[in-house]
């Protein structure tokens, strides 16, 4: 077994990837996912990865080359975040719905405007329909560990699709925690050679992303929705090799001391381990709550949350991202569609918190749950609420 | 009454954002000041003033200025402009960005609004590196020198700026360093003066991170080399100015024509088609 060793985050992410032995990255710099491609770019040039480092000149470019890349056949790999994210819209849809394996890592940063460089999941969220597999790591291990099996999903042939692995920008992205960083014979055994399924290849042609007709559209899209969706059982299944292999266990949904807890909180990417820090000091005060966190959010994993918040009354949603004059947060509107006409269903309190690298402390935490135990004790169920609103908030200033 | 003197080019930025982010010996803030300069001197009225900025360590630019000014996405500045442009005929629209905004991401809006001759003028910051987002490689890295992407050097191709600028149709192509303090501001007015699209590379230091990387010293030293390397030929051929590792640095004033801007070639075509039917836009209300 690896030693653990204290790294910065993107540093042992880009080691990860070259524990994968990629054979292309494309990428462009955006702030906070930078040390990444550029940890990359040294290990390349150094000679220590057989790969083509390719600095394009946007993130636009970045996708439609990593399209290139992953068509030719090669096992692919890039970065960015906010803004880069956002520039590579049009093309994560190509790169799902032509069943191009790759992986990409994701430093969630908010989108301008205002311009901000800080954390919160407003980028990655407005790309929930664009067919990729998405996940989302608490901390550097977890984030390393999903860019391994990352790639072994993304080419698993039940499965052919790109795979996005979301991580906090500077709240992990620029820590330094301990890691166990598998070596790449490890890695090799557990991430055999890519061989694609099918690839560009002169003596064999075949065209890839032409028109599709209306008479074939539709059930192209059918096929997205059953790729994705059929990706959830191989998925699981390589977590569980993964730990047979390197003994760190990973589930599509986790969940912290939600033993007879009538109130559970749920998150998503590294904000967990301060609400851990935080279920811990309740409980030792004799409170029941606990916590459930997404970790695969695409497919969304239905039935394992349905079982993490089994017997459970009120649920506190902490969403980081929201729908201006919609219907909220999106994990508390994809928890309501979970949930919905279901019998003893939880009352659901959506929170929206940590906006543009606002941080979210204790305080918060317990606001949070003071609502939630109203709820509990009967009170009306609040609309969605953006919390942290300096001065108050619509409709209560 | 304070005798405390007044900076000349206070008026043009905004004090109370001071102190500006820029490291020591960046050059950023020096063609800033040449720029503030160049508006006095042209006299353009502040009101009739914009400045427009994209991303990174050039596009703060647009936040220290205090005329109506716009900090856009990363690339973006030229398409933002050109539709300021268009619809307030009668301001002054300047974009001031870095060189991995304008000819990267950006590229393709800066030749298209070359070709077009949209009426504005670019100030292109270039530092050959993105400052911003810690030193990566841009176009106009030049061959060999070394990058946070390009840890052994650069191996692509690079920009010949003022030649691009040129074979696009620029009106006005000026290229000057941050030590060519006095030419750069002259450079400017012209540009501000110009009618159609304008463009002025400055070279300048990144000391924290293309100096730094590539061991080439301080600010101090780098305006040393600008000093010692560059010689002015004014008119001279774009092709010939390109610029490779600390070579020498060909400086001055290489392109000045004039043909129809969008604008008059749109209102020409209309007259031709239309006749007297025709009413040219005069600008937004
Ligand atoms: S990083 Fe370079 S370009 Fe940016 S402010 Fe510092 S010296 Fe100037």
């Amino acid at each position: 077994m690896a030693e653990r060793k204290g790294m910065e985050v993107s540093i042992a992410i880009a080691e990860a990837a070259s524990a994968c032995d990629v054979d292309c990255i494309a990428a462009y710099p955006i702030t906070p996912q930078t040390h990444v491609v550029e940890h990359l770019s040294e290990i390349v040039a150094d000679g220590d990865l057989d790969a083509e480092f390719i600095p394009v000149e946007s993130e636009h470019a970045a996708m439609s080359c990593c399209c290139g890349c992953a068509a030719a056949g090669a096992r692919t790999f890039t970065a960015t975040a906010s803004q880069g994210l956002a520039l590579m819209h049009e093309i994560l849809f190509i790169a799902a719905n032509l069943r191009l394996p790759m992986v990409m890592v994701v430093a969630n940063r908010s989108l301008s405007g205002p311009i901000s460089i800080w954390n919160d999941h407003s980028d990655v969220m407005t790309e929930r329909d664009v067919g990729w597999i998405q996940v989302f790591a608490e901390n550097g291990q977890e984030a390393v560990d999903l860019v391994i099996m990352g790639h072994r999903m993304s080419e698993d042939k039940r499965i052919l699709l790109p795979l996005m692995v979301n991580f906090d920008g500077f709240i992990l992205s620029h820590m330094v925690e301990p890691i166990e960083m598998p070596t790449r014979e490890e890695v090799k055994r557990f991430l055999p050679d890519y061989e694609p399924q099918q690839r560009l290849d002169i003596d064999n042609p075949i065209t890839m992303g032409p028109v599709g007709m209306p008479v074939v559209y539709t059930e192209a899209k059918m096929a997205a929705e059953w790729a994705v969706r059929d990706a959830y059982k191989p998925m699981v299944e390589i977590m569980g090799e993964f730990e047979k292999e390197f003994g760190r266990k990973y589930k599509p949904v986790e969940t912290y001391r939600t033993d007879d807890s009538e109130i559970l909180f749920v998150v998503m990417g590294g904000i967990s381990e301060t609400a851990m820090t935080w279920v811990d000091k309740v409980r030792d005060a004799g409170v029941k709550v606990g916590l459930v966190r997404f970790r695969m959010w695409r497919p969304l994993p239905v039935e394992d949350f349905k079982k993490a918040i089994a017997g459970v009354k009120v649920l506190g949603v902490l969403d980081r991202h929201f729908s201006p004059g919609g219907p909220g947060g999106p994990m508390a509107q994809e928890i309501k569609y979970m949930l919905y006409g279901q019998d003893h269903a939880p009352k659901i309190v959506e929170t929206v918190v940590g906006l543009g690298g606002r941080d979210v402390n204790f305080i918060d935490f317990d606001q949070i749950f003071d609502r939630c135990k109203a709820v509990l004790g009967g009170a009306p169920v609040p609309p969605f609420e953006l919390i942290q609103v300096r001065g108050g908030h619509y409709g209560k200033a | 009454m304070s005798d405390t003197p007044v900076n000349p080019v206070d008026g043009l930025l905004r004090m109370d954002r001071m102190p500006h982010i820029w490291c020591g010996g960046c050059g950023i803030g020096t063609s800033v000041n040449c720029f503030a300069r160049a508006v006095a001197k042209a006299e353009i009225d502040h009101e009739h003033l914009h400045v427009v900025s994209g991303i990174g360590c050039t596009g703060r630019v647009a936040g220290y200025v205090n005329v109506d000014s716009f900090h856009t996405t990363h690339g973006r500045a030229i398409p933002f402009a050109t539709g300021l442009s268009l619809s307030r005929p009668d301001s002054k629209v300047v974009v001031y960005s870095g060189d991995g905004d304008l000819t990267a991401i950006g590229g393709n809006h800066f030749i298209h609004a070359a070709r077009r001759n949209i009426d504005m003028t670019v100030i292109c910051v270039n530092n050959f590196t993105y400052g911003m987002t810690g030193g990566q490689v841009t176009p106009t890295t030049p061959y060999g020198a070394k990058a946070s992407t390009t840890p052994y050097g650069n191996y692509e191709h690079t920009f010949n700026l003022p030649n691009l600028a040129d074979s696009c149709g620029a009106q006005f192509v000026a290229r000057w360093t941050v030590y060519h303090v006095r030419q750069l501001t002259r450079s400017i007015t012209k540009a501000l003066k110009t009618k159609g699209f304008s463009f002025i590379e400055v070279i300048a230091p990144c000391p924290t991170l293309y100096q730094r990387r590539n061991k080439l010293g301080d600010g101090v030293m780098t305006l040393q080399y600008y000093k010692d390397k560059s010689t002015i030929q004014n008119g001279a051929d774009t092709a010939d100015v390109g610029m490779s590792f600390q070579s020498d640095i060909i400086v001055g004033e290489f392109v000045e024509r004039e043909s129809l801007t969008f604008m008059e070639g749109y209102e020409k075509r209309m007259k031709e088609i239309l006749g007297d039917g025709f009413v040219p836009y005069r600008g937004a209300k």
